[in-house]
């Protein structure tokens, strides 16, 4: 009986609930969003595997290394294999069609990331064809692409026109690795490179080494830097969450200002609240003083006024979850060229849900508080 | 000689404006015996409301003692004091103070929440409280739904569903017509002979005096 009446008290004023919860909807939605977009950011480095390590130029990402490293770096002690791979960047008839484009070893490269599901037979296909590509199945959706199709790009670091053979999609291992992702055979630009520019042949943009003992990344990270200290083309060598993470870092003032706002979103939705949970505490207080005069206690009243305010946040929280969850659907294929990985995650759900309930608890303490402390001679007096 | 069941001593109450004492009651003392309808009647200021709210023991006395039923409510905490209204007032106020999201029937029950009590037996009670007031085919109506006089009486249903040792009632027909009023001073006269009911009521009207069995005049703060 008593949740029937939190229930009917939380809808007594329709329309001062629908606008609050709505309000709160929207709130939830931003802040789900917002979330939503510095996970994205951050998806590369959740995916990471922890038994790989990234060697690059120590100089720059944008450094290349000798192709010749690969073979000393197998002989360090604790690596169990060695892969790797250049950045191309070339565009698809646009350049707003933005990919990312690896060039990758034949072979070991899929051998050191498994991650990407790619059957006996495309391998085959790859390895067989110096201009093989393997796209991700949500890039290949993004273009139409299927495999025989023959497709050009125009390169921008390695310049003209590249035709290529589409020979495979890939799938993921799971949600959190990325589908867009186009992979195709460092040899094509390495032979290229040979006849056209042979000053930029033998380079490799970084190596990834994986682990035969994960816990010993910090050691073997030493050993392969120390390896190539003093050389001419320096190594830093990190965990993949590290490298990763370094790309993030450079978007780092926007993450910040981004998860800021997501804070101060809650900081309104907490605000609309209290607003309204005032305005109708202090119209119910002949209400609240004559339970009282009933013989209701304090704690009877907190529930109430508690369990009202948590109704209409849980409400709104949920409502702005089902429109995130709307949104997000609309805006993943849009998005997928810059967050390959862009979905609600478990933990936003959750704080979400658990936001709401918070919210409703603080929001009520004001209300609840009052209420406790009124005499009910002094309640009765007031009259709706 | 039986013991009364308000024994009212040298109770005064005084209210304080800034630093300013008023004093509302001085020095009160008199007797309800058990079964009594009492009215408080008085000129507004005089005092009889604040004395209906210290029996029922939603106010405190700044001095004397207050026995009802045998208990000092003058020395009780807040929290003893929810719990004796509770099992032993009946209150009935001017503006009725049913909730409107509930129905004439959730109103009633409301106060039997604070029992331990099955379902079954609430719904039992309640109709039963709904009927003695001659709502029994309005139970499902909200308050919206009724007259001024049938939310008086479903106040007093709630009022009474507990089987109250006091009843109380402040202005109850001071929001109703003339008819409505002779039917609400009706039903609480038949609640104090039929069921016998201790009532203390307080009123301006003399009409709705003329039930009641005694009269006690208030006036600045004292019994006249």
């Amino acid at each position: 009986m008593l949740m029937n009446l939190i229930y009917r008290n939380s809808f007594r004023h329709k329309l001062r609930t629908i606008l609050t919860v709505v309000g709160l909807a929207v709130a939830v939605m931003a802040f789900g969003l917002i979330r939503t977009v510095v996970d994205a950011w951050h998806a590369g480095v959740e995916a990471a595997a922890p038994d790989r390590l990234i060697t690059r130029s120590s100089i720059s990402i944008t450094f290349t290394l000798p192709l010749s490293y690969k073979e000393q770096i197998e002989k360090i002690d604790g690596i169990k294999a060695v892969t790797y791979a250049n950045w191309f960047g070339g565009t698809y008839v646009d350049a707003s069609n933005f990919f990312a484009q690896f060039a990758v070893e034949k072979g070991n490269y899929f051998k050191v990331f498994p991650e990407f599901i790619i059957s006996p037979e495309v391998m085959d296909a790859f390895n067989s064809n110096i201009k093989a590509v393997i796209v991700g199945q949500k890039l290949a959706d993004r273009f139409g692409w299927k495999v025989g199709d023959r497709v050009t790009l125009i390169g921008t670091i390695f310049p003209g026109n590249w035709d290529f053979d589409v020979v495979g999609i890939y799938k993921g291992k799971d949600q959190t690795i990325d589908e867009s992702t186009w992979f195709m055979r460092w040899e094509y630009i390495d032979e290229t490179m040979k006849e056209q520019m042979p000053g930029r042949a033998g380079e490799v943009g970084w190596y990834g080494l994986q682990l035969a003992d994960p816990s010993k990344a910090a050691e073997v990270s030493a050993a392969v830097d120390a390896r190539f200290k003093n050389s001419s083309a320096e190594t830093l060598t990190e965990t993949e969450k590290a490298f990763q993470m370094s790309f993030v870092a450079m978007s780092g003032a926007i993450l910040v200002l981004l998860t800021v706002m997501s804070w101060l979103i809650i900081g309104v939705i907490l605000m609309v609240l209290v607003n309204t949970m005032a305005m109708t505490a202090r119209e119910r207080t002949s209400e609240y003083a004559f339970m009282k005069s009933m013989g209701f206690q304090g704690y009877h009243l907190w529930g109430m006024i508690t369990g009202e305010a948590i109704v209409i946040s849980l409400t709104g929280g949920l409502l702005g979850l089902a429109l995130l969850a709307a949104i997000v659907n609309v805006l993943k294929a849009g998005l997928s060229a810059w967050f390959p990985v862009f979905k609600i995650q478990p933990l936003t759900w959750i704080l979400v849900v658990a936001l709401a309930i918070i919210i409703g608890l603080i929001a009520s303490a004001f209300p609840v508080i009052k209420a406790m402390r009124m005499r009910i001679v002094d309640g009765l007096r007031v009259v709706d | 000689m039986a013991q009364a069941l308000v024994q009212v001593r040298g109770v005064s109450k005084s209210y304080y404006r800034d630093s300013l004492e008023i004093p509302v009651l001085r020095n009160i003392s008199f007797d309800i015996p058990e079964g009594e309808f009492l009215a408080l009647m008085g000129p507004s200021g005089s005092g009889k409301t604040t004395l209906l709210n210290l029996i029922s023991g939603i106010d405190q006395p700044s001095g004397g003692d207050l026995v009802v039923a045998g208990e000092n409510i003058a020395r009780m905490s807040e929290g003893q004091l929810a719990k004796w209204r509770s099992q032993h007032i009946g209150l009935v106020f001017q503006f009725y103070n049913l909730l409107p999201v509930l129905t004439a029937f959730e109103n009633v029950e409301l106060p039997l929440l604070l029992y331990k009590l099955s379902k079954a037996d609430r719904r039992k009670r309640v109709e039963t409280a709904l009927t003695i007031v001659g709502l029994g085919d309005r139970m499902d109506h909200y308050p919206r739904q009724l007259s001024g006089g049938q939310e008086q009486r479903v106040a007093i249903a709630r009022a009474i569903v507990t089987d109250p040792t006091l009843l109380l009632a402040d202005e109850p027909t001071g929001d109703l017509d003339k008819v409505s009023a002779e039917e609400i001073m009706t039903l609480l006269s038949r609640l104090n002979k039929e069921f016998n009911k201790t009532i203390v009521m307080v009123t301006h009207d003399p009409r709705a005096a003329e039930k009641a069995h005694s009269i006690r005049n208030l006036d600045k703060g004292e019994l006249a």
